[in-house]
């Protein structure tokens, strides 16, 4: 890969660590329409990619807030775990047996619902 | 009843996980301040460990399918803390209206550019 493009991912590293500052989100929101607008990656590699580099931006954001200030609830975080990974167990399956447009709508209509519950005071 | 509308939660925000990428944490959070009777910023803090285990599993699957640029995942994830840093003191020093009303903004225009590539037939 060249230079270009590392700097090009470090800028939506960057960016997607303002978001998660600012919002508290793990910001797949903005990797996830990046990756695909800005590099063309097809929506599953998108999504995976985006997935893989959620795991460093939560593992540091936890380790601050559990190291640092002690916020992190372990046995409440790791229980709840626990029916998510059944559910993205089912998503990533299903995930490969619908289109990659359908991916892309399901994420847009996503976007709109986020935008309406931040603009409805 | 709280409990199992705390996994019904959960198993929601990992089905949007595997499906279109992003980590839960918009489901995990109400999850555990409204059924679990967290603090919110004990439960950003508590969501953030929730993710990293459910990302992880997703991205392992997702890895089988070949679905993982590993070296893009590494760059983004490693210059997210500069990003974190700025966000935090933007945060503080601007209003929160003004702050949802842009990240409103982007998330339109993200489903505005998106949008085509779902709706519009391949040619």
């Amino acid at each position: 890969m060249a230079a270009d493009s590392t700097l090009r991912l470090a800028a939506i590293g960057t960016f997607a660590g303002i978001f998660s500052g600012l919002f508290g989100v793990g910001g797949g929101t903005v990797i996830v329409p990046l990756l695909i607008l800005w590099f063309g990656f097809g929506e599953r590699l998108a999504t995976g990619t985006s997935l893989a580099a959620i795991v460093l931006i939560g593992l540091l954001g936890a380790l601050a807030q559990g190291g640092l200030y002690g916020n992190v609830h372990l046995a409440t975080g790791i229980w709840l775990s626990l029916p998510a990974i059944g559910g993205i167990l089912l998503g990533t399956a299903l995930q490969q047996r619908i289109s990659e447009r359908t991916v892309s709508l399901l994420f847009a209509l996503l976007l709109i619902a986020i935008a309406i519950e931040l603009i409805v005071p | 009843m709280d409990v199992l509308m705390a996994i019904l939660f959960a198993v929601v925000g990992g089905l949007f996980g595997g499906l279109i990428g992003v980590g839960g944490g918009l489901l995990f959070v109400p999850a555990l301040t409204i059924f679990l009777g967290l603090s919110q910023v004990e439960a950003e803090a508590t969501s953030l460990l929730t993710i990293v285990i459910v990302a992880l599993v997703g991205a392992y699957r997702q890895a089988g399918y070949g679905n993982v640029d590993l070296r893009a995942a590494l760059v983004i994830g490693a210059l997210s803390p500069l990003g974190v840093l700025i966000g935090v003191v933007v945060a503080n020093n601007v209003s929160e209206r003004l702050l949802q009303l842009s990240f409103a903004a982007l998330a339109l225009f993200f489903a505005y550019r998106l949008l085509p590539r779902a709706l519009v037939l391949p040619s």
